[in-house]
């Protein structure tokens, strides 16, 4: 039985991940899949739409789901398609999240009034649009570093009602409710006329494909300029067209409509079409939620092995991981040939491949120690890194396009994986102390071979992690000569590698000084988490600097946070080695 | 004395001392980059890391005090510590010569970066599509131009820097008729009419301050902001005062006034620096992504045609592409007016391949070093069979 656990864990786990990658089936009548598979240029990337119908979702309310008052579940595309055609429906979706009390009093409104307590519908923000306006004008003219939470959430709120609006400006003007029937004839074509000028300043989803070697373009563009119904793209009438179908529930004429212009638009542009397919098939997967969960399963069985059943409970965690980490390998691969780029391009990708880079390594130690320990420290910060990413993405498009300075794959590939792997890896020596800590004075499970193999293996990855960390702050050095003309001036970020690479040989010259042995090394290697994470999210809360491309306020909280969790860990350590169980003599 | 000798060599070769050097070094960045929000990344430099003692301001007085040891200083003494360890206390063996490349290493790294803080000049050039600039601009610094106008055919030019200014001494200069006193200098400074300015730092007598008053602002070291200098400068001749200018850098043109049958003209601006050739900017572009305001690209292309005529080419500098050429590097930097007008970086530093050489040296070292680490861990590893280790025993020898 023991043999066989581990295996068929496994198993189990394989049959779940193989489920989630498995399309899902459609629920109704409408093809609400092929049609989220549809390109759109928006941002300055072709993406599908339901790429734009989930940022959006995660932008106006954190999360992709969304529930009806009445608790009814409306997938993202279903949403999309109401905020383009049936805008009375949208109005009254519960999207927008609004924790800030002080905000909520500008329309009069309480936490009771809100789904879940803070997500309200369009309906009921609109009779205070005005006040939010004028309080954001307000709030503009504090600099971004200094505002208030409410000056803050005045801001974020009054830029998601905006793009909301404007999405609802993308296939036809939200007033023309036959906006098809509006194309089809001359007169009422001409009336429409404000309502074509009103989409081409709002719209801003080009859906609409060159016609020749040009670029593409939003159907409001396309109506402005044309004086009659003859001189429009007939795309722009298909999309009207399916916003019948959609609005009238004629399902077959919808699907007809929509497969019939993928077909098309297959013939034009084959690669397109497969890319924007994969990703709105990488969007339902979520490879990345998946592998979050097994790490968690991981960590959990790994940590229960050191107390109980290390030889069934070990390995199973090690094949867990092993499936996590090649489950978040796949998912890296597949964004890395949507975008065309390395792995790392922004916060975000960074979250994803630190975790993947500490689960990788830990995976190497775990196959070269074999005692549960590896694992669950790689299986951890797999978890925890994926946590984070998540609410990285929070902030909109995770394949934004990079801007000209950083539009080099060369120094993308070079400097900023390099530079990550050094952060991964610290991290790392980080929380294999932490777990030399943990289980050293609460548990009596840190033996003398597995608290040998921890100081090795932490001196190793604080060996591995100055070398890289120290490599991959060069090579930004470098880049930066090469494109402002300095090599080293003092930028934030680039003080943060710095402190990373002079902490991380701090370390070893204290080690190989013998000012420090196995205790003081774990000290250390956590004081270097805190180091670690200061670098990665401190200095870009500081809002300055030629690196500050990914602000996060919400993250300023979680920062101290573990700051006070690494000091309580290093008051732990600084416990009299009596007082540590593991470590107390044995009563006779 | 002999034992004060020993003393000294045995501080400045310990590891405990290279181990207080790093750890001050990373609070000295940690403050400074804290202190960024503040004063800027120039500021921050010049009180930070160009600096032997870093100084503050008792607050609600002038007094300063140091407080803590500057980035010269730590970097000095860590030179020094590096130098006097592998002069008095390591041997040389194969088994560190990863150590020895990668000290090696930091050794050029610490002196390149302080011939940079020595050397280092950052210009720019502003330069319209169509137009041709023999000179670059300081960001920071200002000069007074004095400038001898009358033959047509060439400039005669007499650059005073600041800190002259700042002295207040008369300024004597061969090519110049006349001395230049400077009455007041006002590092930031707003024009307001004379009328609205009942205390003028100065009275102007000629030209434009007598129309309008330089008044002193509070310094800024924001990133999208600049100072505006100002400065009041008396002139006189042999036979008395001649009159008193207000010079300032918000001015674009320069005042013109005849002197001893010449024509010149006067101005704050900032400092220049002449080059031995021209940069005609013959086109710029800017490219967003389609459907968004993220830039794509920018890239002027420019002609460069140095004056012994050696050289008359196109160049196209565009991001992470800079031009190398004559001791300076122009990179794509900005551009304004509608894209009419690219901001290129000019930079000069005699020092700029040592951080190459350096890093170059400690990468190499590090991965000897840690391949070395590696190969003995593996090779342990086979030496110990699995079984051979203890199941669970307290841990005797810690620390």
């Amino acid at each position: 039985m023991k043999r066989f656990l581990p295996a068929a864990i496994l198993l189990f786990a394989v049959i779940w991940v193989a489920l989630s990658l498995l399309p899902a089936p459609e629920r109704g009548a409408f093809d609400l899949a092929a049609f989220g598979r549809l390109p759109v240029l928006a941002d300055g990337r072709m993406k599908p739409l339901d790429t734009i119908a989930r940022n959006a979702l995660l932008m106006l309310q954190g999360r992709q789901r969304l529930e009806t008052k009445e608790g009814r579940t409306v997938a993202p595309v279903q949403w999309l398609l109401d905020v383009f055609y049936r805008p009375a429906e949208a109005d009254a979706y519960p999207v927008f999240r609004i924790d800030n009390p002080d905000v909520l009093s500008l329309f009069n409104l309480t936490p009771a009034d809100g789904q879940g307590r803070v997500r309200f519908s369009f309906i009921q923000l609109q009779a205070g649009v005005g006040e939010l306006d004028r309080q954001a004008r307000l709030a503009a003219e504090t600099e971004s570093a200094l505002r208030s939470p409410f000056q803050r959430g005045v801001i974020d709120l009054q830029q998601h009602l905006a793009y909301y609006e404007r999405l609802g400006y993308s296939c036809q003007p939200p007033d023309r409710p036959d906006f098809a029937a509006d194309l089809a004839d001359a007169a009422r074509f001409r009336a429409c006329r404000p309502g074509f000028e009103a989409m081409n300043t709002f719209g801003l989803l080009r859906l609409i494909p060159p016609a020749a070697g040009g670029e593409w373009s939003t159907p409001g563009r396309i109506l402005a300029a044309a004086a009659a119904p003859a001189d429009v793209d007939t795309r722009v009438f298909l999309f009207a067209a399916i916003g019948h179908a959609w609005s009238d529930g004629q399902s077959e004429s919808f699907n007809a409509l929509v497969r019939n212009y993928r077909l098309e638009l297959a013939a034009g542009f084959p690669g397109l079409v497969r890319r924007c397919g994969l990703e709105a098939y990488f969007n339902r997967a979520d490879p990345f939620a998946t592998s979050e969960s097994l790490y968690l399963l991981a960590f959990l069985l790994a940590a229960i092995s050191w107390l109980r059943w290390p030889e069934t409970l070990g390995p199973a965690a090690y094949r867990l991981a092993g499936l996590a980490c090649a489950l978040a390998t796949a998912g890296i691969a597949a964004r890395m040939w949507l975008e065309g780029r390395p792995p790392v391009t922004n916060l975000y990708s960074s979250a994803l491949f630190i975790g993947w880079g500490s689960a990788v390594l830990c995976l190497v130690l775990e196959r070269l120690n074999r005692n549960g320990v590896a694992v669950s420290a790689g299986a951890f910060l797999g978890f925890a890194t994926l946590v984070i990413a998540h609410h990285l993405s929070l902030g909109g498009d995770t394949m934004e396009m990079m801007r000209a300075v950083l539009d080099s794959n060369f120094w993308l590939s070079t400097h900023v994986v390099t530079v990550t792997v050094g952060y991964a890896s610290t991290f790392l020596a980080g929380f294999l102390a932490i777990v030399y800590i943990l289980r050293g004075v609460l548990t009596k499970s840190l033996d003398k071979a597995t608290a040998d193999s921890l100081g090795r293996m932490v001196y190793g990855i604080v060996c591995f992690a100055t070398f890289f960390s120290f490599i991959g702050t060069v090579l930004g050095g470098i880049w930066a000569d090469q494109s402002w003309g300095r090599f080293w001036g003092w930028d934030p970020k680039e003080n943060g590698a710095l402190i990373i690479v002079l902490w991380n040989s701090t370390i070893l010259h204290c080690r190989w000084g013998g000012l420090i042995r196995q205790r003081g090394l774990m000290v250390l290697a956590v004081i270097g988490n805190i180091a670690t994470a200061w670098s990665w999210f401190g200095v870009n809360m500081l809002g300055i600097g030629l690196h500050s491309y990914g602000f996060t306020q919400a993250a300023f909280y979680g920062l101290v946070v573990f700051a006070a969790s690494q000091l309580l860990l290093i008051g732990l350590a600084g416990l009299p080695l009596a007082r540590w169980r593991s470590f107390r003599p044995a009563a006779a | 004395m002999n034992r004060f000798l020993r003393t000294t060599v045995g501080f400045l070769t310990s590891l405990r001392l290279t181990v207080a050097l790093l750890i001050l070094s990373i609070l000295l960045v940690f403050a400074a980059t804290l202190d960024q929000v503040h004063l800027g990344v120039w500021g921050v430099q010049a009180k930070y890391f160009h600096s032997f003692v870093v100084m503050t301001k008792v607050p609600g007085t002038a007094v300063q005090l140091p407080v803590f040891p500057g980035g010269y200083l730590l970097g000095l003494l860590l030179l020094a510590n590096l130098i006097a360890a592998h002069t008095c206390r390591f041997r040389f063996t194969w088994r560190k010569s990863g150590i020895w490349l990668t000290h090696l290493g930091l050794i050029v790294l610490l002196a390149g970066e302080g011939l940079s803080g020595l050397l280092q000049h950052d210009n720019q050039m502003r330069i319209d599509v169509g137009q041709t600039r023999r000179y670059t601009e300081s960001v920071r610094e200002t000069e007074l131009a004095v400038v001898d106008v009358t033959d047509p055919s060439y400039d005669q030019v007499v650059a005073v820097p600041v800190s002259l200014l700042q002295a207040r001494g008369a300024i004597q200069h061969p090519k110049l008729p006349f001395t230049l006193k400077p009455v007041a200098y006002l590092a930031n400074s707003s024009l307001v009419p004379l009328a609205q300015a009942p205390n003028p730092p100065a009275a102007a007598t000629l030209g434009f301050g007598t129309l309008e008053a330089a008044l002193p602002a509070p310094l800024t070291y924001k990133e999208d902001e600049g100072n505006w200098p100002s400065a009041y400068v008396e002139l006189a001749g042999p036979e008395g005062a001649i009159g008193t200018f207000l010079v300032s850098t918000m001015l674009v043109e320069p005042q013109e006034f005849s002197y001893g049958n010449r024509t010149w003209r006067i101005s704050l601006r900032a400092a220049r620096d002449y080059l031995p050739f021209a940069i005609t900017l013959l086109k710029f572009t800017h490219q967003l992504y389609p459907g968004s305001d993220i830039p794509k690209d920018f890239a002027s292309t420019i002609r460069l045609k140095s004056d012994d005529g050696a050289d008359d080419r196109q160049v196209r500098i565009f991001m992470n592409n800079p031009l190398r050429y004559g001791g300076r590097a122009f990179y794509q930097a900005g551009y304004a007016n509608n894209d009419h007008t690219a901001v290129l970086q000019v930079v000069s530093n005699p020092g700029w391949r040592l951080p190459y050489l350096a890093c170059g040296l400690m990468a190499l070292g590090l991965a000897v070093q840690f391949g070395i680490h590696l190969a003995g861990f593996l090779r342990r590893r086979v030496s110990v069979p699995a079984g051979a280790r203890p199941v669970s025993a307290p841990v005797a020898a810690l620390p």
